[in-house]
């Protein structure tokens, strides 16, 4: 007899092990497909896989074979019009096979491996460019909105929080169950007495202890309080974090001549870690794209990135429209605004004052946290002088420099990293 | 005689019941010769696995199993290829993979192709049987995967990953073709692991000893040859041999080459193996047929899926791919099976001792005693030939066109008949590689030669590329020389040992 097994329960995924040696080992190569995607991809799009290829000769497996040349033979079926004796051109195009459009058996097929890097994978290869230990760990500082949920009920508490439905209900099925042995003594000594009085008369002696005892019951059922300190009941309320239910993000991007392709990846890189980041804390986001030189626009991505207009620098432009789309579509109270500014840090020279003032007045007694970083590898500009004045006084404004795509995380982390729970 | 079933799902006591049918016409009727059955079912993803660690049900961790995972799972979902309805593994019990999705046809069908097919195949062909435990494959491999994965602990994965990478490498070549191996035993093979060890160590050691003893008159004598003779197995040359490996490289290279030779078998008896199952499938189903235990749809969808695997696309197609090892093997049982019950005169010229016998035995003993090569050049016959309108293609270097050497009429079918058998000739197939010799005592350097078989030389960049590994593995330099009929090197390859080396 055959032994029959049902495995499809058990070591489904036997060759995830395998696979992940498989991307451990290509992951230059894979890196360098998923900082390619990074660059076509969307800020709000980062989040699904990645087609990858590998060159073939990268991934193949060298084993000794034969090349070209010598004699070979080689039978094949089907012949049509062959007879012994007859020669043939040569196939164009190598195949030293013989007659058939053999698939080169010295596995020399030029094409690339192609497969696809599930949505995990990819993340976390491009976090792995960052350098990225663990993302979720960091937590936004000042979300700890505690929200008060009910959770059903307690036996004791304030009076405010009694809840009288309930306490009733415990008090009425009290007085039920400590009332049913009585009430059914009661009962038959009603009957009881009813057939006395069938025969005898009220004053015989009989009929008076059987009032008596009835009255005597009466009593004790009325004894039973309506309503004891047993039966009270509590509403409970208990505190659970508030997840705060949407926000808004505004990228803010300098776009003077000297912001080449290169710092704007650097940008987008800051930009999409600070959308996952976001994502992860709360059930929608709102991106707000500004551009800006000597004036500012709120334009799509596509445009954000990839306009080639460009001028001298106002930041003060660029704050001024936030703090105006602020305003108007962000003012009610259910919004965390966040913003990431990036520059080169060059700006018109007395407008870096300007930005300070709008900054502290305008923009951040609204944000939650409104982060400047900095895209250059020279000496820093007037505009971070004037901001380093900001983040003196403001805990929620934070600085930081960006020389190279492997400073882009531990910017982050540092810009976000959890603070001392201490701001009242 | 009602059929076991109608529909086409299938379930676990329709298995059972098919089985049992199977079994009586396989076993009772046919008299076929097995090991257990463990018929498991799984689910495609699972066959994937099994797929891309060689169809094992255990392994070691390497990333090329994960490659063939890879490219199994997106040629899966992109629907270009149906997974293969059978995975069977040469051990004993003879586990037999049914995949969920199959219908209930498609599970008969791989129950008697596999389970009983394959299964008396790896029971009954010699070369399994002399050179592959069923029994200790499973415990062995376990053994590999657990030591493998605490040298990982011990070294890291790149370093066991490199040198698994570099025994991969000569994997064809770690295989003894002549000398009959000892059995794989998991019992066996731990209590002398430790004691191999040591053992190995010192015998190296005393290989390079620093200071060679040297005798007064010594210099007068011919320098001793090492290897005394030219070695094939190269994994086990350098298992012995190496004289930088630590012991527990020298045991993953043990590793390596035992994997390789219990594959060894099955890499020489592909034809024969495949066309057996399939023959026996193809019987064993059309006796259910008419046993009334099975349906006309029943036997639509198995004839469907039968003649897809025994197709054979001529030379023209565009799809064609060398000759259909399943078509190939089944036609030639088939054909044995004819000759036995209704030879033709030609028949009987040809195979005077085969016409008119019992075919069951026939069949058997043919299933027994070869390998593909002496399967082919004994057994195909003109019919087949003709049949399959085979004829051969020379292509000589020297020459400036192609010559068509043999076609399928009287004067071909010996000739094709050996050329066919030739191309299945693992020997003739890859190059022939061997270990020269070692310079002892001056720079430790491996010399290995390819000899020449019909003037075609080595591919030149993997040869550059495996030289590499064999670099790694063997510690010093290493060269490899091509030398033609008369024994003079046409082609030279050379990697110096160097640091670099061991970071391919």
């Amino acid at each position: 007899m055959s032994h029959i097994i049902d495995r499809r329960l058990n070591g489904k995924n036997k060759s995830a092990v395998n696979r992940e040696r498989f991307l451990r080992r290509f992951k230059a190569q894979i890196k360098e497909a998923v900082s390619r995607a990074v660059k076509g991809r969307s800020i709000t799009d980062i989040e699904s896989g990645e087609k990858v290829s590998i060159p073939v000769k990268d991934i193949s497996e060298p084993v000794f074979h034969h090349g070209q040349g010598g004699v070979r033979e080689q039978v094949h079926p089907g012949n049509e019009e062959f007879i012994r004796g007859d020669r043939i051109q040569r196939p164009q195009g190598g195949g030293g096979g013989g007659g058939g459009g053999k698939a080169s058996q010295d596995g020399e097929g030029e094409d690339d491996f192609v497969f696809e890097l599930s949505r995990e994978e990819f993340l976390n290869v491009f976090f792995d460019d960052l350098a990225l230990p663990n993302l979720i760990k960091t937590q936004l500082m000042g979300v700890e909105e505690l929200k008060q949920v009910r959770a059903g009920y307690t036996n004791d508490g304030t009076p405010a929080n009694i809840s009288i439905v309930r306490s009733l209900r415990g008090a009425l099925a009290r007085r039920v169950a400590m009332a049913a042995p009585t009430l059914a003594s009661l009962g038959e000594a009603e009957e009881d007495l009813d057939q006395l009085l069938e025969s005898d008369d009220e004053s015989a002696l009989e009929v008076r202890d059987q009032r008596k005892r009835i009255h005597m019951l009466r009593e004790k059922l009325a004894s039973i309080p309506f309503i004891d300190p047993f039966d009270l009941r509590y509403n409970n309320r208990i505190k659970q974090p508030k997840p705060t239910s949407q926000a808004v993000m505004f990228c803010i991007m300098d776009v003077s001549g000297s912001m080449d392709e290169q710092k704007k990846d650097m940008a987008k890189r800051f930009f999409i870690l600070l959308y996952l980041f976001l994502q992860r804390n709360y059930d929608k986001i709102e991106v707000v794209f500004i551009r800006h030189h000597t004036s500012a626009v709120e334009v799509n991505e596509e445009d954000f990135f990839h306009s080639r207009e460009s001028g001298g620098t106002v930041v003060s432009s660029a704050l001024n429209l936030m703090a105006d789309i602020v305003k108007k579509r962000y003012s009610g109270s259910e919004w965390n605004i966040y913003a990431a500014q990036a520059s080169d840090g060059d700006n018109w020279d007395s407008d870096s004052a300007n930005c300070g003032r709008i900054m502290e007045e305008q923009l951040l007694p609204y944000c939650q946290y409104f982060a400047y970083i900095e895209i250059t590898e020279g000496e820093p500009q007037n505009l971070w002088y004037e901001y380093l004045k900001v983040k003196e006084r403001q805990r929620h404004f934070a600085m930081q420099k960006i020389r190279s795509a492997s400073d882009i995380y531990p910017v982050f982390r540092e810009l976000f990293k959890r603070q001392p729970a201490t701001r009242a | 005689m009602t059929p076991i079933s109608t529909g086409s799902e299938w379930t676990f006591d329709l298995i059972e019941e098919y089985d049992r049918a199977i079994r009586k016409i396989a076993v009772d009727e046919f008299q076929l010769d097995v090991y257990p059955n463990q018929l498991e079912v799984i689910t495609a993803e699972q066959m994937m696995d099994a797929y891309s660690s060689v169809g094992m049900p255990v392994n070691y961790h390497h990333w090329s199993f994960g490659k063939h995972f890879v490219s199994t799972e997106k040629s899966y979902k992109r629907g270009q290829m149906g997974l293969a309805y059978e995975i069977v593994i040469n051990s004993s019990p003879c586990i037999a993979y049914l995949m969920e999705e199959n219908s209930m046809t498609m599970q008969a069908l791989v129950i008697a192709h596999a389970a009983y097919g394959h299964n008396s195949f790896f029971k009954g062909n010699y070369l399994f049987r002399a050179w592959t435990d069923a029994s200790a494959i499973v415990d062995y491999l376990v053994f590999a995967k657990s030591y493998i994965s605490k040298c990982e602990e011990r070294y890291g994965i790149d370093e066991v990953e490199m040198l698994l990478d570099s025994c991969h490498a000569l994997m064809n070549y770690g295989v003894d073709r002549y000398k009959r191996p000892q059995k794989l035993s998991l019992a066996e093979e731990q209590a002398r692991q430790v004691e191999r060890e040591q053992y190995l160590q010192m015998q190296v050691n005393d290989l390079w000893r620093t200071i060679p003893k040297r005798d007064k008159d010594d210099a007068n004598r011919e320098p001793q040859r090492f290897p005394a003779e030219p070695q094939e197995n190269l994994l086990y040359f350098i298992e012995k041999s190496a004289p930088l490996l630590e012991p527990w490289q020298r045991e993953l290279v043990r590793i390596v080459r035992k994997v390789a030779q219990y594959f060894y078998p099955q890499r020489q008896t592909q034809v024969m193996n495949e066309g057996w199952a399939t023959f026996w499938h193809y019987t064993i189903l059309n006796r259910l047929y008419d046993k009334g235990l099975v349906t006309d749809g029943f036997m639509m969808e198995f004839l469907q899926s039968h003649t897809n695997v025994v197709y054979q696309p001529p030379v023209t197609a565009r799809w064609y791919n060398g000759i259909n090892p399943y078509a190939l093997g089944f036609s030639m049982y088939q054909d044995i099976k004819r000759i036995c019950e209704a030879p033709t005169d030609e028949d009987k010229a040809w195979f005077p001792d085969l016409a008119g016998t019992d075919w069951r035995s026939s069949l058997e003993f043919a299933m027994k005693n070869f390998k593909d090569e002496s399967f082919i050049s004994q057994y195909l016959s003109p019919k087949l030939i003709r049949d399959f309108r085979m004829f051969s293609i020379r292509d000589d270097d020297h020459e400036d066109k192609l010559e068509v050497s043999a076609i399928h009429d009287e004067r071909g079918y010996r000739d094709i008949r050996s050329k066919l058998a030739e191309q299945y000739n693992l020997g003739s197939r890859e190059p022939n590689i061997q270990v020269w010799s070692v310079n002892v005592r001056g720079d430790r350097s491996l010399t290995l030669r390819h000899t020449m078989h019909n003037r075609r030389p080595l591919d030149e960049g993997s040869a550059q590329e495996v030289l590499k590994h064999v670099g790694r593995l063997w510690g010093f330099d290493v060269r490899l020389e091509s030398a033609d009929n008369d024994g003079a090197v046409t082609q030279s390859f050379e990697v110096k040992s160097s640091l670099e080396l061991q970071r391919l």
